[in-house]
């Protein structure tokens, strides 16, 4: 079933130690070649700007949990609702709207991936989806808490009680799973957005989303290397493995637009988020340079008209919502 | 040369007979008598599979969670299940037997798993009753086997116990949870306890009088405590627990037996047991065409894998004689 050398032996994420309980993971292994330009070796930016923005969560208290937060170490969604609720931190508007944008594409991710759990083509990629799942629900959980904190809710108040034209995720998460090579496409796009994206927000001036960005950071990498890997695999796989993962870049590529749209609330909130336009040029690059290894070409489809920013969706939306939310809403104000 | 074989046989039995009598380890290297060999197979595979198939009921439940915290324990437990499975398809396959073949028995219904996880997951509070019953027994049968003869097992039994207790106390967390809150919630828990209560006291297999494989799995210090003896202390364990949730165990026989110092429970339905091992279970078929759809949609994937990797080491023996 493993071939020797079969790529399993690199599926990255494939420990069943998931950051739901232990927040360490182990360090990133060597990257090949592809992913040049991406990989957090050339990131020394965001260190740079870890030293501009010292953030108070670094430095705390050691007494209070809340303020035991060292970016990229240990930040649990729980220290955030924590924090929210004493009060220290409070998020402006609109950095809390750009959170809740963030928490939703993850929130939508997660929910796509945890459905593979169990359907996977192999074991160990059960384990993996099912972590890469795990770390975008952990930041889903975080931004939402965070975001939250600016209107007195919770994680579970925004994820279970918001109607449809309330989220703010993009169209490319909610896109159905598909095959695994539609997956993989989405998960490719997705994490080679993601990366350069957490990166950049790790030097925000505001402490909290740099702290989140930069524990996220360390877990897309992964996911980016996890979609790189097969996206290489299934490209020069078979020719029924070509003939789908060009099918499924196809099917996801028109949603790329959106994810780098610029509108009113990156001017306005400033230096706090990171502007969309301005990670397409990386994107580019290094999703280009994949598909060059690969031998595949960029689809050359049109861009859909987007709109999750501003609560338009797909038609896909309202069936995950439905099953996402059936349960908690049957019992309002139960806890569990 | 057969004479050879035969003083090398004599020497791996006589080994083989020293190690199981001061209770230590026979590791993969060592001569072991073919029936051990086997019955290791048998029981080894069959808790790897079920570790598989025990992912759906709960899986079921991932999408649904209440909770985005419960969401993200369900998802780390299933994904634990799925780790446990490759640890002990792994330790399996030291005794010769390769995972592709323990998977084909499976999909081919020829291996078995886990009668328990042929009865639906209806319920959010089945997720609590799983963890804590299902669970429960699984670690009761499965801490003595930290000590079973076979080291690999044993190893692997150690990581996997730990892993189990968390996910029992989370189960037990969650039917806390229920129990303690509406009266909605609560009669929810008490329902999913009352229909997981006798197919976890099963899952201990058959009373002693009817179990034909425990004798040489005692003999071989595979098994450490028959049948009947684990149930017994599962039960007494439920006993105490429930009283915490503030539940009732559907068994009005539940009690402790001072004079013989075990616990005792109610008759259980031994013919439903054999109806749902013969096939005849709620979701047997459901189970097995669930992981047969799985296998079946992710072969053209794991071509592609194998045909990339061979490619990849083609194109770099042919780099390698360039360079030599």
């Amino acid at each position: 079933m493993i071939p020797t050398g079969s790529p399993h032996s690199q599926v990255p994420g494939s420990s069943p130690h998931s950051q739901a309980r232990d927040g360490s993971r182990a360090a990133v292994g060597p990257r090949d070649g592809s992913r040049a330009g991406v990989g957090p070796s050339t990131g020394s930016e965001s260190d740079t700007a870890h030293h501009r923005n010292p953030t108070p969560y670094s430095q705390g208290e050691s007494s209070a949990s809340a303020t035991r937060i060292t970016p990229g170490n240990a930040l649990r969604p729980e220290d955030i609702a924590l924090a929210a609720a004493a009060g220290t931190a409070k998020p402006s508007e609109g950095v809390a709207e750009y959170a809740l944008r963030l928490g939703d594409d993850a929130l939508i991710l997660a929910q796509r991936l945890g459905h593979w759990i169990s359907r996977g083509p192999e074991l160990e990629e059960d384990v993996a989806l099912g972590n890469i799942a795990l770390d975008q629900l952990g930041h889903a959980r975080s931004f939402l808490s965070y975001a939250g904190a600016a209107w007195g809710k919770t994680e579970d108040d925004l994820a279970y009680y918001r109607s449809e034209s309330e989220f703010r995720s993009a169209h490319l998460f909610e896109q159905p799973n598909g095959d695994f090579a539609a997956t993989i496409a989405r998960q490719f796009i997705a994490a080679s957005y993601q990366y350069p994206l957490y990166r950049e927000l790790s030097g925000s001036s505001d402490p909290m989303l740099a702290a989140i960005a930069a524990k996220a950071v360390k877990e897309v990498d992964y996911h980016l290397d996890h979609s790189t890997q097969w996206v290489l695999r299934l490209g020069g796989g078979t020719e029924e493995s070509r003939r789908r993962m060009i099918a499924g870049l196809e099917n996801m590529w028109p949603y790329v637009g959106e994810l780098f749209e610029d509108d009113p609330l990156a001017a306005h909130v400033g230096d706090a988020v990171v502007v969309p336009t301005s990670l397409k040029d990386e994107f580019d690059r290094a999703t280009g340079a994949v598909l060059a290894q690969a031998e595949l070409e960029v689809p050359a489809h049109p861009m859909a008209t987007g709109g999750g920013r501003r609560g338009r969706h797909s038609e896909h939306l309202g069936y995950l919502l439905a099953e996402m939310q059936v349960l908690a809403r049957e019992f309002p104000g139960a806890s569990w | 040369m057969a004479n050879e074989q035969q003083l090398q046989d004599a020497a791996g039995e006589a080994n083989f007979a020293t190690v199981i009598a001061k209770d230590s380890r026979i590791e993969p290297k060592d001569w072991m008598p073919g029936d051990y060999r086997h019955a290791l197979v048998r029981q080894m595979s069959q808790h790897a599979h079920s570790e598989i198939i025990g992912m759906q009921p709960e899986v079921n439940w991932i999408t649904r969670a209440p909770s985005l915290k419960r969401k993200a324990i369900l998802m780390a437990k299933v994904q634990d299940e799925a780790g446990h499975g490759l640890y002990l398809y792994s330790a399996t396959e030291t005794l010769g037997t390769t995972r592709d073949t323990m998977t084909e028995q499976l999909l081919a219904g020829k291996a078995r798993y886990s009668s328990i996880f042929n009865y639906p997951a209806v319920s959010w509070a089945d997720m609590g009753a799983i963890g804590w019953m299902v669970d429960g027994a699984a670690i009761t049968n499965q801490v003595p086997l930290c000590r079973a003869s076979y080291g690999p097992y044993a190893r692997a039994m150690v990581r996997i116990c730990k892993e189990e207790s968390f996910h029992q106390r989370q189960g037990f967390e969650i039917l806390l949870e229920l129990s303690h809150g509406t009266p909605a919630q609560k009669a929810m828990a008490q329902d999913a306890v009352n229909r997981w209560y006798a197919p976890s006291l099963m899952m201990f297999g058959p009373p002693d009088s009817d179990s034909p494989n425990s004798g040489k799995s005692m003999a071989w210090n595979i098994k450490r405590f028959s049948n009947d003896e684990l149930r017994s202390r599962f039960v007494g364990m439920l006993a105490e627990q429930v009283k915490v949730l503030e539940l009732d165990l559907p068994d009005p026989e539940v009690r402790f037996n001072e004079d013989a110092g075990k616990w005792e429970h109610g008759p259980l339905d031994w013919e439903e047991f054999k109806e749902v091992l013969a096939g005849r279970g709620p979701c047997n078929t459901q189970r097995m065409e669930r992981r047969r759809a799985a296998h079946d949609d992710g072969a053209w994937v794991r071509e592609a894998a194998a045909a990339y990797a061979a490619k990849q080491s083609a194109a770099h023996e042919t780099a390698a004689r360039k360079a030599a």
